[in-house]
């Protein structure tokens, strides 16, 4: 054993703080009043307007037109991430598949062409998608919103290096044992591909639970309003004297970051045990 | 349960390699057939394209009466036990040994019936539910073992299944996999680098280099009767000792030390003599002693003789000197065509030695 070094430890509570306190933060005062937080600043003790806060921020009907509450904007954002996340999982895994098990021509061209956009960020090809979904009526609708975004050059790239890895005797033993093309990728490469797809489903997840600039330009309908467009548009109510409901904003970022977290927190554990069971 | 019967079947592979040429073999029902030779000979390519793993390129490969070259796998009702075990890591040891059942839609008492039998033959019982990376390497293997037998195919192949294994579990398995399959009595097809594992197990070697088939026959028969000095060489050990020897008059001479008789054509040949055919004599041809091998029974006399390597499996206990002399035993003479390296039939010589009596 090492030697118990306090400077070493003080440098990973500072480090700890400096990560945890806005997090703390932003939740303390989401438990006080608009007008608290706008006389006194932030707050690092609790207050007592948690209840009406969260409630009205979770239930009240707000936007423009009166019809979007809270509850819909956190299940427009879980659609969002789950679909992201198993819509590319789906996806590129069989990418992958036909990719490493199909002799095809090109495969390897194929398979280029997608890895080079990942150098492509959303925001290059955000217009010419917005047209094609615009032209297919496809605004203002999940299919829209989740569809378009649903290749992933990162997942494809992932599970071919992983299918790279299976042994190919796998892959005669299960012939010799009668499963086809199809029965050999549900019974032996998904099973086999729990922790892959674990890792993928925490990336995607996160990553269609953070968009922001697909749905502000896909959707103009509020029913479609996400939590990150909710926070953003709380916000925005900064005319005349009127004080932005800063608790309102505070508490739907709290309410933001509990799904993400949650899935960390589940499929890490999925993941750490993934690691250490399987050996091929 | 079925015969196997390879004709004139070859496999030449994109890049233009011909890794088997021409293979011709007739495996009767129940027989264990160990294909043997070094890397790269084209073995596991011969086993794999009788299994389906691989297309056939030139020739038929039959199994039972049906020529099975264009069938999947799956349907030349063959079963496959391979080198690394290959044993789906996310089963445990019941659907590992279920999974082919199962695609072949047995119903599941059928299943339960062969997996249990299976298991209490190779003794799995207590393995049952467990993963494969809770197995040992043994274990491991005796799983692969047990999803070929539930299958009942009509023939086994094996490819180099226990050269993962250490030597002591590669005997007792050796013993193990012989057993079973004098028990089923289902004809196999085994692959080995080792030339021990092939002399015990086989009914019949064959023996192939480069791609060709350089001897088929029974152990004992490719042991005695070499049909080349590939064959020689490669069977056996200590090694065949192959000696530059020429034919005068009807002897065999090294350098101007007179063997043993010859009745075969003057010329120059290869003399093959196996250690254990060599003996400590008081005249003889002179071994110049290099080295000395102590295995305990007995020890390798490494030596050289007219300028070429010799060994000689001595079991005396004798003092020796720099120089030894080395007699024949009788009859224990190989000669083999210097040219072609085919092997030269002595048995009129034996006749000629005979009468000379
Ligand atoms: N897919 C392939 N494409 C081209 N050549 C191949 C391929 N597979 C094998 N070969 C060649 O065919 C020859 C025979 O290979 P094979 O695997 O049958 O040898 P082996 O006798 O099983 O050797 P080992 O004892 O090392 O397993 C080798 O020269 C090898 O390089
Ligand atoms: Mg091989």
């Amino acid at each position: 054993m090492q030697k118990i070094k306090p400077f070493d430890h003080l440098i990973l509570i500072l480090g700890t703080l400096f990560l945890c306190l806005p997090v703390f933060m932003a939740l303390m005062s989401s438990t006080h009043t608009a007008i608290d937080i706008h006389s006194n600043g932030l707050f690092l003790t609790p207050g007592d307007n948690a209840g009406p806060t969260y409630t009205k921020v979770l239930t009240a009907r707000g936007g423009f037109t009166g019809d979007v509450t809270g509850l819909r904007m956190l299940m427009n954002s879980m659609i969002m991430g789950i679909g992201f996340a198993v819509g590319k999982i789906v996806l590129s895994m069989m990418a992958a598949y036909a990719l490493v098990y199909f002799r095809f021509r090109f495969a390897t061209v194929i398979f280029w062409a997608i890895f080079t956009t990942l150098l492509l960020p959303l925001e290059v090809r955000i217009m010419p998608s917005y047209q094609v979904m615009s032209t297919l009526g496809l605004l203002n609708t999940y299919t829209g919103l989740i569809v378009p975004l649903l290749a992933s050059a990162t997942g494809t790239f992932f599970f071919r290096q992983f299918f790279k890895s299976v042994p190919d005797e796998l892959l005669e033993a299960a012939r010799i044992d009668g499963a086809g093309p199809v029965k050999f990728f549900i019974d032996i490469l998904v099973p086999l591909s729990r922790t892959m797809m674990a890792a993928i489903f925490i990336i995607m997840f996160i990553y269609g639970w953070n968009q922001y600039l697909w749905p502000l330009l896909m959707t103009t309908d509020e029913t479609f309003y996400t939590l990150m467009r909710g926070i953003k548009s709380i916000l925005q109510v900064w005319v005349g004297s009127q004080i932005p409901d800063y608790n309102e904003a505070f508490a739907l970022a709290v309410l933001a970051m509990v799904p993400p977290v949650a899935v960390v927190v589940i499929f890490q554990r999925m993941f750490i045990k993934g690691l250490t069971e399987s050996d091929k | 349960m079925a015969h196997l019967s390879l004709t004139s079947v070859g496999k030449t592979y994109a890049g233009g390699v011909d890794a088997v040429r021409d293979v011709n073999i007739e495996i009767a029902d129940g027989e264990f057939i160990v294909l043997v030779g070094p890397s790269g000979c084209g073995k596991s390519t011969l086993l794999r394209m009788v299994a389906g793993l691989e297309s056939v390129t030139h020739g038929d490969v039959r199994i039972g009466d049906r020529v099975v070259n264009r069938l999947e796998p799956a349907d030349r009702d063959i079963a496959m036990v391979f080198q690394n075990y290959a044993l789906y890591p996310h089963m445990n040891v019941r659907d590992n040994m279920a999974y082919g059942l199962k695609n072949r839609g047995e119903t599941k008492s059928v299943i339960a019936e062969r997996v249990a039998e299976a298991s209490r033959m190779l003794e799995l019982d207590p393995y049952l539910d467990r993963k494969p990376r809770a197995l040992s390497g043994g274990q491991r293997q005796r799983v692969a073992m047990g999803r070929a037998i539930v299958r009942q195919p009509a023939a086994f192949l094996f490819d180099e299944p226990l050269s993962n294994l250490d030597a002591k579990l590669r005997v007792s398995m050796r013993g193990e996999i012989r057993r079973l399959q004098r028990r089923l009595g289902t004809t196999s097809l085994y692959v080995t680098h080792d030339q021990l594992e092939a002399m015990t197990l086989a009914d019949r070697l064959v023996v192939l280099n480069g791609g060709r088939v350089e001897q088929i026959g029974a152990p004992l028969e490719v042991y005695h009767k070499p049909a080349s000095v590939f064959v020689a060489s490669f069977i056996g050990s200590p090694a065949m000792n192959l000696i530059d020897a020429r034919v005068e008059a009807g002897r065999v001479l090294v350098g101007s030390h007179d063997i043993a008789p010859a009745a075969t054509d003057a010329g120059p040949v290869t003399l093959g003599l196996r250690p254990e055919d060599l003996s400590l004599a008081s005249t003889g041809l002179p071994v110049a002693v290099e080295h000395v091998e102590e295995l305990g029974a007995q020890r390798i006399i490494h030596g050289e003789v007219a300028g070429q390597p010799i060994a000689i499996a001595d079991s005396s206990a004798s003092e020796l000197g720099e120089t030894v002399h080395v007699a024949a035993t009788p009859g224990k003479i190989h000669l083999f065509a210097r040219d072609t390296g085919r092997r030269i039939d002595l048995a009129a010589a034996a006749t000629g030695l005979a009468h000379a009596v």
